[in-house]
């Protein structure tokens, strides 16, 4: 079943057309990876789905709906949770306090029964804290729950915006470079994580990434883009043997990280 | 008729012009350092008052008190800069706003300790009979107010197209990285830049005095519809300063004519909203400068 | 909620009935009474200006509102006291709304200056329009319900500060409930709440009602107090005054609001003989506070606070 149906996608930036024409889909239960130079789109590509642009032309469904003209937090309410590729955590926070806010949208205390403290607010409370607690033990960040998410290595503080967009309980969640600036190691338990989010919570994934090792062990779809065009689309193995792709990536000059193999 | 409406305009666009002023004084500190400086309304008082206490309190000749006033107006300018700007390089907005609160306050206490509550005035820079343009009565002094603002808006627009370090204080505030870079020394054009944005506000003020006094408390109105004109024509956009400035006198000055005069005030508040509201870039900008820019 | 928030409540509670026992002098009771006021503004502006990151040099709006409504229902409608107090609220509430809906699109200067526009129509139609225009009107009911009504310095004390001990409460409740930490979410990143599912908007406007409701409730206690308004108190000077106190207390602590307060409020009164200066020295203080105190008294306080504890940790 189609989750995600992104359908003609034109996007212009005064004079810069940065999308044209894109069209691709994300079967649920899927890892999607979207990978490309620099400057392909990618992202404009991630903040049109999750409507913090509009496009000049084509249409998005989620699940049979059109989703293209509506507020990010409408849309994050439908279901699409993400990261962002400048990691966006409320830095003056504690780490918990940030998966809490996660589960803003699935709770209601308003104004005035928090200000009265209510029974059903500290109930609601607690089971805030609680299902946070368990998020934060799946993600292995338990350790670290109060210290304040600014202070944490870069590698936990992406890890954390996972976790964060994960307390939404979303049916798609988009990830934004999230290898970026990690080690191999922290590239690797990243992948285990990924893996375990669509394994294990049923989550579809679409990963924006240049970590070609990360991307060819974790995906089971893959579509290229290249100056704001799809240029190809299929399995990692079909991916890494399609000449277009190659010439894509060894044309440009900057350097691709983790251990892409050019050679089929 | 035709007398009447002539009259209102006329003096619409003699306040209009002082207002022109406080907005070129906004544009000036803000292009340099992206800083509203909510002072500057002060400044014109400072110049009206000064310019009384050295033409009238110490009977100095015109032209000197006028060169006396100006370098006043610089000074408290500089000491603005230098004691409460600088050191809040790198703070957060709401700070440096609260900041240029917090100085015309203090200002505003300074000029009330010295020259108390009253209103002060002295005579008009020419002696002479008012003009008359159909029926309508225009003092001299009004047309000297504008004059002069003319004179200061064509000097500004040669310094900052023309010269250096025009050029220089406009580098600033877009790229101050940049500006540095290349050696422009950013920390003194934003102290210039105050300077120059205190002795504009001043020129006003002096201009201004002799038509419709100056009294301590003057300042935050004139801020508030200088700020009006300045986001009217696109904060930054001396251009659009002038139109704004002008047709918000004109306006105060109809609506207090033709309509209420107690409402004159609320003119400009109401302009103010409506431009906020619905298109803060401002009312003079072209699309390129709409997406060039960011607020 | 918080250990520290719920003895500092109770401390208060308790300094406020002891205080007309040790001191049953008016005038101290009098100052202490505006103070309980100003607190009630300053609390609202705290939560907007601290938590939420929003500007409003307008809050003398929504003060003004409460009190005019509210006196003029109560007076001249023949409403109980109670019940115009709320109409106040209700009103300030939708003037809340107005002006928040395009204002909080801006950011910064932009919407501090859309909100001292906003505080300043309000002052014009109050000088041109309100009963009595620029001189006012007298004869305002005493607060009172059912009946009863509270017109000594004391009665007055124990309610204004009973009042704003609840508001504390339910403030306090606030912040350190879902919507206050979604308050400090949106202060750190707008576009990460939106991405979460936040209604920031929303979110920006209840919080710029919520002070323009304690703002209005403020209005109306002090319109019912001294029983005769005035436009000239609901000026752009009052906003200030009003920022100055969440300043100087520290914003960033809804008890620095109240002590904010209490210290501006009883300033003017250290400074009766130099009547000149008081402009000029709200200003120095002002300054000085922005330049060298900028986390305001109370949180500096905690801070010099946990150094001692560390310091005595470390000895040991």
């Amino acid at each position: 079943m189609l989750l995600l149906s992104i359908k003609e996608i034109w996007k212009s930036f005064g004079g810069l057309t940065a999308l044209r024409n894109i069209s691709l889909d994300v079967k649920q239960g899927d890892i999607k990876a979207l990978i490309g130079p620099n400057g392909a789109g990618k992202t404009t590509l991630l903040n049109i789905v999750s409507g913090i642009y509009q496009p000049d032309k084509g249409e998005v469904l989620f699940s049979g709906e059109k989703i293209v003209h509506l507020a990010p937090s409408k849309i994050a309410k439908k279901g699409i949770s993400r990261t962002f590729q400048h990691v966006e955590l409320f830095g003056n926070m504690t780490v918990l306090e940030n998966i809490m806010v996660g589960r803003y949208a699935k709770t209601k205390a308003g104004f005035f029964s928090s200000g009265f403290k209510l029974p059903s607010v500290m109930r609601e409370e607690r089971e805030i804290q609680r299902k946070s607690e368990e998020i934060l033990k799946d993600i292995n960040l338990g350790h670290r729950k109060d210290e304040i998410a600014s202070n944490l290595p870069i590698g936990e503080q992406r890890i954390l915006e996972i976790g964060r967009a994960l307390a939404t309980e979303p049916c798609l969640v988009l990830l934004d470079e999230p290898a970026a600036g990690l080690n191999i190691k922290e590239t690797r338990d990243l992948g285990e994580i990924i893996k375990k989010i669509r394994d294990e919570l049923k989550i579809t994934v679409v990963l924006v990434e240049h970590d070609m090792d990360l991307v060819m062990r974790i995906s089971d779809s893959i579509t290229v883009l290249n100056f704001g065009e799809v240029i190809a689309g299929g399995t990692p193995l079909e991916i890494q043997k399609n000449p277009e792709v190659i010439v894509a990536y060894l044309g440009e000059e900057e350097e691709v990280q983790g251990g892409y193999s050019a050679h089929p | 008729m035709l007398t009447v409406f002539l009259q209102f305009l006329f003096s619409g666009l003699t306040v209009g012009a002082v207002y022109a002023l406080v907005a070129i004084g906004f544009n000036i500190t803000y292009n340099a350092t992206s800083i509203i400086n909510l002072a500057q309304g002060e400044f014109v008082v400072i110049g009206g008052l000064m310019m009384w206490f050295f033409s009238e309190s110490l009977k100095l000749p015109f032209f000197v008190s006028v060169a006396l006033t100006i370098v006043t107006a610089g000074i408290v300018g500089l000491l603005m800069e230098r004691l409460t700007i600088k050191p809040l390089k790198n703070a957060d907005l709401l700070l440096m706003i609260m900041i240029t609160i917090a100085v015309s306050i203090v200002l505003r206490g300074i000029l009330m300790l010295s020259f108390g509550k009253e209103p002060y005035a002295y005579p008009a820079f020419t002696e002479g009979e008012p003009v008359n343009v159909y029926g309508a009565i225009i003092q001299q002094q009004a047309l000297w107010v504008i004059g002069i603002t003319g004179f200061c808006i064509v000097v500004l627009f040669l310094f900052f197209k023309k010269t250096m370090m025009g050029k220089a204080m406009l580098a600033c505030a877009v790229n101050p990285t940049a500006a540095k870079l290349v050696g422009i020394n950013v920390s003194q054009m934003v102290m210039f830049s105050f300077v120059l944005s205190a002795i504009v506000g001043a020129i006003g003020g002096m201009a201004i005095t002799p038509i419709s006094l100056m009294e301590y408390d003057k300042g935050p109105m004139l801020a508030v519809k200088g700020f009006c004109a300045a986001i009217m024509g696109g904060l930054g956009s001396n251009r659009g300063a002038v139109l704004g400035g002008f047709l918000i006198g004109v306006l105060e000055s109809m609506t207090a004519g033709y309509i209420h005069s107690g409402s004159k005030d609320a003119v400009a508040l109401v302009i103010l909203l409506l431009i906020l509201f619905l298109k803060p870039s401002g009312l003079f900008v072209s699309k390129t400068m709409l997406q060039l820019r960011k607020f | 909620m918080k250990k520290e928030d719920f003895l500092s409540l109770l401390v208060l509670i308790f300094l406020v009935v002891l205080l007309p026992a040790i001191s049953g002098n008016t005038y101290t009771l009098t100052v202490g009474i505006f103070s309980g006021i100003n607190a009630l503004v300053a609390i609202g502006l705290c939560i907007l200006m601290g938590y939420a990151g929003q500007v409003s040099l307008g809050q003398a709006g929504f003060y003004g509102i409460g009190a005019y409504i509210s006196s003029v229902l109560s007076l001249h409608a023949g409403f109980p006291v109670v019940i115009s107090i709320i109409c106040g609220m209700i009103v300030a509430a939708f003037a809340a709304v107005i002006l928040a809906v395009p204002a909080l699109r801006l950011k910064g200067h932009y919407l501090a200056v859309a909100t001292l526009g906003f505080g300043e129509i309000i002052y014009i139609i109050l000088n041109e329009w309100g009963p009595g225009g620029p001189s006012g009107f007298g004869d305002i009911p005493h607060f009172g319900f059912f009946g009863y009504a509270i017109d000594s310095t004391r009665g007055y004390f124990y309610l204004i500060w009973g009042i704003v001990a609840i508001v504390m409460f339910f403030s306090i409740n606030l912040i350190q409930s879902r919507t206050g930490r979604a308050l400090r979410a949106i202060h750190d990143s707008e576009l990460a709440c939106n991405a979460m599912g936040l209604n920031v908007a929303g979110i920006k406007i209840k919080v710029f009602i919520l002070s323009a409701v304690y703002a209005s409730l403020a209005g109306s206690l002090y319109a019912h107090y001294v029983t005769f308004i005035s436009p000239s108190s609901f000026s752009l000077f009052y906003s200030i005054l009003v920022l100055m106190m969440v300043i100087v207390g520290g914003m960033t602590n809804l008890w620095g609001a109240i002590v904010g307060a209490v210290v501006i409020t009883v300033l003017p009164e250290l400074l009766r003989k130099f009547e000149e200066l008081d402009v000029l020295v709200y200003g120095l203080i002002l300054t000085l506070s922005l330049l060298f105190f900028r986390k305001g008294l109370v949180p500096i306080l905690i801070d010099r606070i946990k150094k001692l504890r560390g310091f005595a940790v470390a000895k040991h």
